[in-house]
């Protein structure tokens, strides 16, 4: 039975969300766009009250651990679980701040990484600690399977040696979940994440990078030199299946990519609404009945980028309710980042634009949300990845043929 | 297929055998002589538009077939608790078996009825077997669904313009008129009606709001019906109806004295009404022409309803979801075609969709065609359960005249020179797609 409302029984957690949103992240949002690699402290207490949440009851999660796939039981039925109410939870908090939504302890991409993937034992061992995600070297960004951090094994452990840059909440996190090759000949089947302890001797923070946005967020670089880790750091299965090509590694993005366009969804509702209230006070009205194109040239605009907004909302939510029924979603998961990213991108500047100097100023937030707004069609996948994701599965190719 | 190279030789010397063969003939005397240069010139300008006006006829006699005490309506179907965008059993078949017949009847003969003018009337009635014009038609009187239907109605009106979207707009026009009247009709309107409707000789019908004129806003109809003692008396212009002159039947939207936009009842053979032809860039199988009316005199019980502002704007909002899923279906069959003509179509030495400039095209209609789809069910969602809907539907139609419009160029360009020709299916759609963000009125979900 269609129906695209959000579900009333997470209508609490929305709430909450916003409530969080407004109360908490908007208030410091600028303190800590100014006070770059400072830690956002405020953050401790919620993030405590967040794991609550996680914990209670069939409600789902509001975090990044929602994300792991639970069987249906059997149950033939149509569910809204987890993985709804994690991007529901995210677009509020985004409305907020996506930079301190990036902060917050124990909600890395690393626990999603975690969450989809671990084992029962690694789910209980590294449960409650907070995971950043190691991917990016200097010479492999979106060609992941480039990657030329190794890991060896010796003994009861694998090395891990090799270079990592770009790790968000790489020097706050507890844990970094780290990818690497086992053997450089064998190619993405060879890939696999190694979950690391921030204190591990073997990893060293070479610095933190100065950005354009989400500057509340801490952008880490590491140098792995000799670094050991038991062999049951190892997430998901040891052995190289050449069949299964990236298998483990990539599966994690069906359930990360709908977070980050998620994420977009709610810096794009930020820079709408505020918009829509600077343009009220200018006495521009927008009217939904009247055709667009009739109505002042600012509220057609305003008319067109909502409607991107309401797009990009819609692909997200099902992408997030395609995993929650276990329903195969790459495709979608990549359409909705692929149109999430750039729309909040078109959509954060496009509000700059329409509100003038108040947009621009450092004043308001939308001059914030538009260099926020960018990262978001770059990481998890760039926009170009999404698209040639999205291609070969129309398409029917491989990455050997499409690439 | 025939290599890129093969190809462009065929190209060229087609191009340039119609190009001598253009010159020769506007510079020939030979036309002049035969006195046929008018018409020669006629066709290459406007195909088979021929202008003239007829006055309409009275066709078939509307009687109230029973005696309703108050209006039938279909109930909003009730709240549902959990997303979802899985179809209920029902709006499965019925969406499967019009997308099996938009495939084997609908997209076979639509080349043809475009170049025509004319949808098949064999076709129109086998169409009309499958019940898409009762969806807004109450139970009490004949009609098959007890809830309202906008989603199932848009899951036809998708199904349907994946076959051929002028010939979905020929076969739907008449159930906008049967579905005004089922929402919005006094129980006299309704039972003298609604009945045609529900039979195998359903009347051809228009629901008529859109006006010639550029800006046209459906909310200000430059229509006008003025009071006339107990009368109406109406007077306007609207625009590209569908099938005007086989028309048995006719709501018009004016702005009417006292009231505001409104809808009017108006039979065939009313004085002061003509047909005149209408030929469009595209939705040709639907035959479009206009309805004028000069100093058109009708009784007080031609209004339909009560009047009531709020209806005809709800009537405006549910067209153009209407027309949303008519352009989520063209948008879809242009993303299936060109899927296999990029793949199927080689250039410097492999499939064109090894490229990645072919293939992001290819997935960024994927993507928009998919939001216009889920903007569109959300709209038409809503609008079931009783919710106001004015804002997702500005959201639906805003994503299919833009994003619609542009699939249906991107779908020509990735077949290059071989997308502007007629041997393949891609300028029709092109041409139809622009219909998405223009047309006012004529379908209703």
């Amino acid at each position: 039975m269609i129906n695209l409302e959000i579900p009333k029984k997470f209508k609490p957690l929305v709430s909450q969300g916003n409530q969080v949103a407004r109360e908490v992240f908007r208030p410091i949002s600028r303190k800590y766009d100014e006070a770059e690699h400072s830690y956002p402290k405020e953050l401790d207490m919620l993030a405590s009250l967040i794991d609550g949440m996680n914990d209670g009851s069939d409600m789902g999660g509001a975090g990044a651990a929602g994300v792991r796939r639970e069987s249906n039981g059997g149950d033939e039925g149509n569910r809204n679980g987890s993985n709804l109410s994690t991007v529901l939870g995210i677009i509020e908090l985004c409305w907020g701040d996506v930079g301190l939504l990036l902060s917050m302890p124990r909600q890395g991409l690393g626990n999603s990484a975690i969450a989809s993937v671990a084992t029962e034992e690694q789910l209980e061992k590294y449960g409650g600690k907070w995971a950043a995600m190691a991917i990016t070297e200097p010479e492999a960004g979106s060609d992941s399977a480039a990657i030329r951090t190794t890991a060896d094994l010796s003994g009861d452990e694998y090395v891990l040696n090799g270079e990592k840059i770009f790790v968000t909440s790489g020097d706050r996190a507890d844990l970094i979940v780290v990818w690497a090759t086992l053997d450089r000949n064998v190619g993405r089947a060879a890939i696999k994440s190694f979950i690391v302890e921030r204190d591990n001797p073997g990893l060293k923070l070479d610095r933190l990078e100065h950005k354009l946005g989400i500057r509340a967020s801490d952008t880490a670089n590491f140098t792995l030199q000799n670094c050991r880790v038991p062999k049951e750091a190892l997430l998901g299965n040891p052995e190289i299946d050449t069949k299964a090509g990236f298998g483990g590694a990539m599966q994690t993005f069906d359930n990360t990519r709908p977070l980050v366009a998620a994420m977009a969804v709610g810096v794009a509702r930020a820079s709408l609404e505020e918009t829509r209230k600077r343009l009220e006070e200018a006495g521009v009205e927008i009217d939904y009945d009247k055709p667009a194109l009739t109505q002042h040239a600012a509220a057609a605009r305003y008319l067109e980028m909502e409607s991107d907004y309401e797009a990009a909302h819609l692909l997200t939510l099902q992408a997030a309710w395609m995993a929650d029924n276990s329903k195969p979603n790459s495709l979608q998961a990549s359409m909705a980042k692929a149109k999430a990213g750039r729309t909040c991108v078109d959509v954060a500047l496009g509000c700059v634009e329409l509100c003038g100097s108040l947009g621009y100023s450092e004043n308001h937030l939308l001059e914030k949300w538009a260099r926020d707004a960018k990262i978001l069609d770059i990481f998890e996948g760039t926009q170009q990845i999404q698209l040639l994701i999205v291609a070969r599965q129309l398409l029917g190719k491989t990455s050997s043929e499409l690439r | 297929m025939p290599t890129a190279s093969e190809d462009r030789g065929v190209a060229e010397r087609g191009m340039g055998l119609g190009l001598r063969w253009l010159g020769r003939l506007a510079g020939s005397d030979l036309l002049d002589r035969l006195r046929i240069r008018k018409g020669v010139e006629r066709t290459l300008y406007g195909g088979t538009k021929n202008g003239f006006r007829s006055a309409t006829v009275a066709g078939r006699t509307f009687k109230a077939a029973q005696k309703l005490t108050g209006p039938a309506r279909q109930a909003p179907s009730k709240p549902r608790s959990l997303f979802d965008i899985t179809p209920d059993d029902e709006q499965q078949m019925l969406q499967e078996g019009v997308r099996d017949f938009a495939e084997a009847k609908v997209r076979p003969v639509a080349k043809q009825a475009d170049f025509d003018r004319s949808t098949p009337d064999e076709l129109l009635g086998q169409a009309n077997e499958l019940g898409i014009n009762m969806l807004g038609v109450p139970e009490e009187l004949g009609g098959v669904m007890h809830e309202q239907a906008a989603v199932t109605s848009v899951l036809i009106g998708e199904a349907l313009a994946h076959g051929d979207m002028g010939i979905a707009y020929a076969a739907l026009a008449p159930g906008a008129v049967a579905t005004a009247i089922g929402h919005w009709g006094t129980p006299e309107q309704e039972a003298t009606y609604l009945p045609a409707f529900t039979g195998e000789d359903t009347p051809a019908a228009a629901l008529a709001i859109l006006e010639p004129r550029p800006l046209f806003d459906p909310l200000k109809p430059e229509t006008t019906a003025r009071r006339d003692g107990e009368d109406w008396v109406l007077n306007g212009a609207k625009s590209l109806l569908a099938r005007p002159k086989e028309c048995e039947l006719f709501v018009v939207a004016a702005e009417a004295e006292g009231l505001g936009p409104a809808l009017f009842v108006i039979e065939p053979g009313t004085s002061g009404l003509t047909v005149e032809e209408e030929p469009a860039m595209g939705l040709r199988p639907a035959a479009t022409g206009r309805l004028l009316l000069d100093d058109a005199k009708l009784p007080d019980t031609a209004l339909l309803g009560e009047g009531k502002r709020e209806d005809y704007v709800e009537c405006v909002q549910r067209a153009r979801i209407a027309w949303c899923s008519l352009a989520v279906g063209a948008a879809e069959a242009t993303l299936d075609y060109v899927k296999q003509y990029v793949n199927e179509r080689t250039a410097f030495g492999e499939p064109i969709s090894n490229r990645q400039g072919v293939a992001f095209a290819v997935s960024d209609i994927g993507i928009e065609s998919e939001g216009m789809r889920l903007a569109t069910y959300r709209a038409a969602s809503r609008a079931d359960q009783g919710q106001d809907f004015a804002r997702e539907t500005a959201m639906a139609r805003r994503l299919c005249a833009q994003k619609g419009m542009q699939i249906g160029s991107e779908g020509v360009q990735l077949l290059g020179g071989h997308g502007f020709v007629k041997e393949h299916p891609v300028e029709r759609w092109y041409r139809d797609l622009r219909a998405a963000g223009v047309m006012e009125g004529a379908l209703l979900v």
